[in-house]
């Protein structure tokens, strides 16, 4: 087990500045999710901590140790990458076995090791077979047991789940955060995926273009981002912003605006035509035209049809104000107030 | 489409495939029937293609003609040597090639592309005169040396590597591969089809080779199968085809086999399109 700690650290492709002076606490034992949209830098981060990639200056920690200058197989890290990276031409056993073989571990210690971990991703009946006879989800668990073997002090994983099918991605899901708990060790995980991030993360890194944008836990992340980027990347649909006066903006949740044929009142109400209906089974999500723009809205109630005209209102603690550089406004902060004001005025000019 | 149009298509094909397989053949057949002809067969006009009664004795004839032990020792240490010195400088300078960005690659790799087009007729004036200078003339050496890199097979399997996802060199890395461990544990047993091609393609072109040992050998000691056979001709003032068809035939057959045993790497070498 190991925290890991990135200091300063910058990288540069072709003189383009692709992270720049970034800082970042990944929690010794915690389940960390790295998520952004593509290009972000999420993986290059990842692959710098493994040591894949070396950064263009900064210091890499962990456990405590410099391993800035520390090749990538003596790190103590074991990396779970995108298309599984299983070695074809060996057998299951092989595969798994590589990596103790090369760090000369004894051969009874060996077999027994390869064993037990087979046994816990169930891949025993498969140990002799080539990786070209094995589906997706067992290429999947290959590529887990190949981790899991070196009893690594951090566990890299670069978006593990994307090659997989919709059904098998919601099961390995849950079986990834059961392994998280039974090994108690550093989980590190790149997704562009804010639906996995959320499910999964203790705590969930959101970057772009190169930044942090916010480091919270999925709930905190959710109910108060720290600016509108977060506030439409997490959340399906998004986070509804709309522009006021002064470039600051407001926005809602879809489930934070109640919706009726009756008029509403609220901290924010609008009157508007429904123009899409997509019916979820448990939920509907509408697509609402207003004179403020067009709106998602989440509803249990799956009775309104497109074309019905519809009132919507949003209580005060459901909105979200953003400044003319896009940071939300808590409401402790003296521009809350002046938001407030601002959406009144809108609302009643 | 109708039925009667894929068939008349099938039928064309087969013809022509047919011909082209007698262009090949063709020659080769009328080796192996001379080969078993009386020397007054192979002068019959017009020439017959089945021999009246195969007469396996040519090939003793030929064999008998020449110190032919030598010639088949001698050309199968310089066909071995030089593939062996092959692999052991190829293998290296593909892997470099293929997976190392460093200064000056782009211009090395079109040197490496450049000694591919090259002509060994050329070069063969200043390799002889470097070969008689260092005065190992006497040896087999000077029919190894020159060959003992082979741009064409850093080339293939450069390609070859190239296909090797990233990842699983990066997999390697992580699981505390060292290089060469990566290159003998995992690039080589993934470029079989590869090796085999161009280990293959260097036993032929060496095997057969005539040139060269003929530029560079002066006694019997060091001559290779090729001057044997083609000295089989000089031995009675007149052409024994029969007995040099035989002779031919000896010096085909190990290609053949190799050929036999490698066919389906080599197949492979050139329908593979990377790994799922």
């Amino acid at each position: 087990m190991a925290s890991i700690q990135l200091k300063q650290i910058t990288k540069t492709f072709d003189k383009h500045d692709v992270i720049k002076d970034l800082n970042l606490d990944i929690e010794d034992g915690k389940f960390t999710v790295l998520v952004g949209p593509s290009g972000c830098g999420k993986t290059t981060l990842l692959r710098m901590i493994a040591g894949l990639e070396v950064q263009t200056s900064g210091q890499i920690y962990v456990g405590g140790k410099d391993v800035s200058k520390v090749a990538p197989g003596q790190r103590g890290i074991a990396m779970v990458f995108q298309n599984y990276a299983i070695y074809p031409t060996m057998s299951v056993r092989e595969n798994i076995e590589f990596g103790l073989k090369n760090n000369k571990v004894p051969k009874a210690e060996r077999t027994e090791l390869v064993e037990g971990i087979a046994e816990t991703v169930g891949l025993s009946d498969y140990l002799d077979r080539k990786p070209s006879t094995l589906s997706g989800g067992q290429r999947q668990r290959v590529a887990l047991a190949r981790a899991m073997v070196k009893k690594p002090a951090v566990f890299l994983m670069d978006e593990p789940l994307s090659n997989l099918d919709a059904k098998l991605r919601v099961q390995m899901r849950i079986e990834l955060i059961e392994l998280h708990k039974k090994l108690g060790t550093t989980f590190v995980y790149v997704t562009h995926d804010q639906v996995e991030a959320m499910s999964m993360a203790d705590k969930i890194v959101l970057m772009n273009k190169g930044e942090i944008q916010q480091e919270a836990p999925p709930e905190v992340m959710y109910h108060t981002p720290s600016n509108a980027f977060t506030a439409q990347f997490i959340g399906v649909p998004p986070m509804n912003i709309s522009a006021m006066s002064d470039g600051f903006s407001f926005g809602f949740r879809p489930e934070s605006a109640s919706l009726s044929k009756e008029k509403l009142l609220g901290a924010f109400a609008a009157h508007g035509r429904i123009v899409t209906r997509e019916m979820l089974g448990s939920e509907t999500i509408y697509q609402l035209k207003t004179e403020h723009g067009s709106f998602m809205i989440k509803s249990i109630d799956d009775s309104f049809r497109v074309d019905d005209e519809v009132h919507i209102a949003v209580k005060q603690d459901k909105l979200h104000f953003f400044d003319a550089r896009q940071k939300r406004i808590a409401p402790s902060e003296p521009a809350y107030e002046q938001s407030l004001d601002l959406l009144r005025g809108r609302r009643y000019g | 489409m109708t039925q009667v149009f894929p068939i008349a298509r099938r039928v064309l094909e087969y013809v022509l495939k047919l011909c082209l397989l007698m262009v090949f053949i063709f020659p080769f057949l009328w080796m192996i029937s001379t080969s078993l002809q009386t020397f007054r067969e192979t002068l019959a006009y017009p020439p017959t293609l089945v021999p009246a009664v195969p007469q396996f004795v040519n090939y003793l004839t030929a064999l008998e003609a020449g110190p032919f032990g030598t010639y088949f020792k001698n050309s199968i240490i310089i066909t071995l040597s030089i593939i062996v010195m092959q692999m052991v400088v190829l293998i290296p300078a593909a892997y470099g090639f293929a997976k190392y960005s460093f200064r000056g690659s782009g211009f090395l790799f079109s040197l490496v592309l450049l000694a591919f087009m090259i002509p060994g007729q050329v070069t063969f004036i200043p390799v002889y005169l470097m070969m008689a200078d260092w005065g190992i003339g006497r040896t087999l050496l000077p029919q190894i040396i020159p060959f003992m890199t082979n741009a064409f097979g850093i080339f293939l399997l450069r390609q070859y590597f190239k296909q090797v996802p990233e990842e699983l060199i990066e997999a390697a890395r992580l699981d505390n591969a060292s290089e060469l461990k990566i290159l003998w544990k995992l690039m080589l047993p993934m470029s079989k089809p590869a090796l085999a091609t161009i280990a293959l393609f260097s036993f032929v072109s060496h095997w057969n080779d005539y040139f060269w040992p003929l530029v560079m050998t002066d006694s019997a000691a060091v001559r290779p199968l090729t001057i044997g056979i083609a000295m089989l001709r000089e031995t009675e003032g007149i052409s024994n085809w029969h007995v040099i068809m035989a002779g031919n035939v000896i010096l085909v057959l190990p290609i053949l086999l190799v050929y036999i045993f490698c066919s389906k790497q080599i197949v492979k070498a050139f329908v593979y399109s990377g790994i799922k």
